[in-house]
């Protein structure tokens, strides 16, 4: 099958599963009563006396589908609804916050992939050797740890012992000050991006400062499992005869380990991007949280502790349309990466 | 059972899982034993309500009454992990239970049957892990309502599928095996060739597989009572006592460490029983998995 027809199929088989995240998600909403979800839209009680001609007037207490018509054909046309948390509207709000948290995923995502290969790779290669065990015993320990835990004990050493030397948020107040000031061009509202390209150093560092603790709390559950993915797919290719071709001819283990192995092994890694893209909006709820951080995953917190329904439904239907969007991606790149994948055929 | 000797004499001999077995021995005696550990004040008190010694928000170090000090508020440490082992286990006994009822039912109607049934209910998995699952979770527990209970049904929502995937796989490599055959050409019907013989073969591995995710489940439930999305406050919850720590990370100048009981102890208490499972499931894998073993 012919790749453009292959990504036609794909795309068009996505259409049930967003019909059914649609439904999933008002069906949520409808489990409150027409007057819960009327008094959504009310802000005095002097209005609540209105709440039957409110319900009369959106509908609230027609069939399923009639709603969930009225309310998808808003959803497509970019009305999530309002989120009081941030005071505008909800996809506003998305976009509002996103750019706080590209900030930590430009720097998390790689940093996890990077040393996850390394320490997976590196434990394959001296299998059943110390080494090995070493990182595995890191690695069931790095996953069992609880990310809140672990950012609160990073904040006590590098926040309260070494005197504010890691603060919580996202820039200090004077920086805060420089970047929202005239001079300051937000390009992207990405702080790292903006601060490079306004050649503004001082920003840049600060950024930074406050990047580090939330990136290695985000990062460190991760790793463990990519690592231990890749530790296994690279065990898979080293018994494979084409490494035994590559000894036989006498090539030196570190070409046989880095260019035949590894390279071969990297294949199943790349597929699991789509989790990591699941574990980084899982992860930045929690790691923003605790640093205070105010960004998407801040957002959604507060959303969801204030009952913000709106909000916190619009965050999941976002994220669901994501994460459906990056699994076809990464399905069709893997076409792409290995010839042995024929189109169409191993759909099981 | 032959097999089940050989693996038990495997986990026991590898020294990572005979951690983890003892990890989880001991917090299950912590658990049971718990009313003689922590023994609650009495009358009509319901034990897993944390006692408290007075109203002041600033968390007391370790003394002889509170061996492991009091949180923010005054909550007592020691009871709170002591019975916060046995909400951990409620938790994850009753998730697991849950999901795996429903993974197996749905899991084998679908790899039994297959087509229009299988269809369906491989697109309704589809649906639920198209989310982020702490994500979805979150919004289930906030339009549900905070409770310990919501936790349970949000983590049981999401988890669901993937056990019925695995389970529909491995009834599907059975499927087509001669004794289901035989059993079939014996005019069995569908359901007993199901339970009494598609099932026992395919389904063990898998089984005690997710039994070892309780440490998972565990630690995302945690997560959302740390959020503040779980059990109501004072409630003996590992995840709540971690979060009540949240504003004594840093103590009073001169001492920067002050309040570090309030922080570290219930997130060890989280660490260890989750690395309890995650050792056994580690170790298990392994033995599970032909391709690795047998080299």
């Amino acid at each position: 099958m012919e790749l453009r027809s292959y990504i036609i199929r794909r795309l068009v088989l996505l259409i049930p599963v967003l019909f059914g995240v649609t439904v999933f998600i008002f069906g949520i909403t409808m489990l409150f009563s027409p007057g819960q979800r009327a008094s959504l839209y009310v802000t005095s009680p002097r209005q609540l006396a209105d709440l039957p001609a409110i319900i009369e007037r959106y509908g609230l207490d027609e069939p399923f589908l009639t709603q969930y018509g009225t309310w998808i054909g808003q959803v497509l046309s970019g009305n999530l609804g309002w989120s009081n948390v941030a005071s505008m509207p909800v996809w506003d709000a998305i976009w509002h916050y996103l750019p706080a948290t590209l900030d930590l995923a430009i720097f998390a995502a790689p940093l996890i992939i990077l040393t996850g290969i390394f320490l997976g790779s590196t434990a394959a290669a001296h299998k059943d050797r110390p080494l090995d065990h070493g990182t595995r015993v890191v690695a069931i320990f790095g996953w069992s740890l609880p990310t809140f835990w672990l950012g609160l004990l990073l904040m006590m050493v590098f926040y309260g012992y070494f005197r504010g030397f890691l603060p919580p948020g996202r820039l200090s107040i004077q920086m805060d000050m420089v970047v929202n000031s005239a001079d300051f061009i937000r390009y992207t509202h990405i702080n790292t991006i903006d601060a490079i390209l306004n050649l503004n150093g001082p920003v840049l560092l600060d950024t930074l400062r406050h990047l580090i603790l939330p990136v290695i709390t985000l990062s460190v559950v991760n790793v463990a499992f990519i690592m231990r993915l890749m530790r296994s797919s690279m065990l898979e290719s080293l018994g494979k005869g084409y490494i035994l071709t590559a000894r036989a001819k006498g090539l030196p283990e570190r070409v046989v380990v880095n260019k035949h192995a590894r390279r071969n092994a990297l294949i199943p890694v790349i597929t699991v991007s789509g989790y990591l893209f699941a574990a980084l909006a899982n992860g930045v709820v929690i790691t923003e949280t605790i640093f205070n951080y105010k960004g998407i995953g801040w957002w959604a917190w507060q959303s969801a502790v204030r009952l913000d329904i709106a909000s916190i439904l619009g965050f999941a239907l976002f994220n669901a349309v994501l994460f459906v969007g990056v699994n076809l991606v990464v399905d069709i790149l893997y076409t792409r990466i290995d010839p042995r994948v024929r189109l169409g055929e191993a759909v099981q | 059972m032959s097999d089940w000797k050989f693996m038990a004499r495997q986990l026991v001999r590898n020294p990572l899982s005979l951690m983890g077995i003892i990890i989880i021995v001991v917090f299950a005696f912590i658990a049971i034993l718990a009313p003689l550990v922590a023994p609650p004040p009495g009358g009509h008190w319901n034990p897993y309500l944390i006692p408290r010694d007075g109203y002041s928000a600033t968390p007391q170090p370790p003394s002889e009454e509170h061996i492991f000090g009091t949180t923010q508020g005054q909550y007592d440490i020691f009871y709170g992990v002591v019975w916060g082992t046995r909400s951990a286990f409620r938790v994850g006994l009753v998730v697991i239970g849950i999901v795996l009822a429903v993974g197996i039912i749905l899991g084998s109607l679908a790899g039994y049957f297959g087509g229009v049934i299988d269809e369906v209910i491989m697109r309704i998995t589809d649906i639920f892990l198209a989310f982020p699952a702490l994500i979805l979770a979150m919004a289930i527990v906030s339009v549900i309502g905070p409770s310990l209970r919501s936790v349970m049904i949000a983590l049981a929502v999401v988890s669901w599928p993937s056990y019925a995937r695995l389970i529909r796989g491995d009834i599907l490599q059975v499927r087509e095996e001669d004794y289901i055959e035989a059993s079939r050409g014996l005019g069995a019907s569908s359901g007993r060739v199901i339970i009494r013989h598609a099932l026992p073969n395919a389904i063990y591995p898998t089984l005690v597989m997710a039994s070892l995710d309780i440490g998972a489940i565990v630690l995302s439930a945690a997560a959302l009572s740390f959020l503040g999305l779980g059990a109501p406050e004072g409630y003996a919850d590992w995840g709540q006592l971690t979060s009540f720590a949240r504003n004594w990370i840093v103590g009073p100048p001169g001492d920067p460490l002050k309040y570090w009981y309030a922080v570290t102890i219930p997130g060890l208490f989280i660490l260890f029983f989750v690395l309890g499972w995650n050792l056994l499931g580690d170790a298990f894998r392994d033995i599970l998995d032909p391709k690795l073993a047998r080299r």
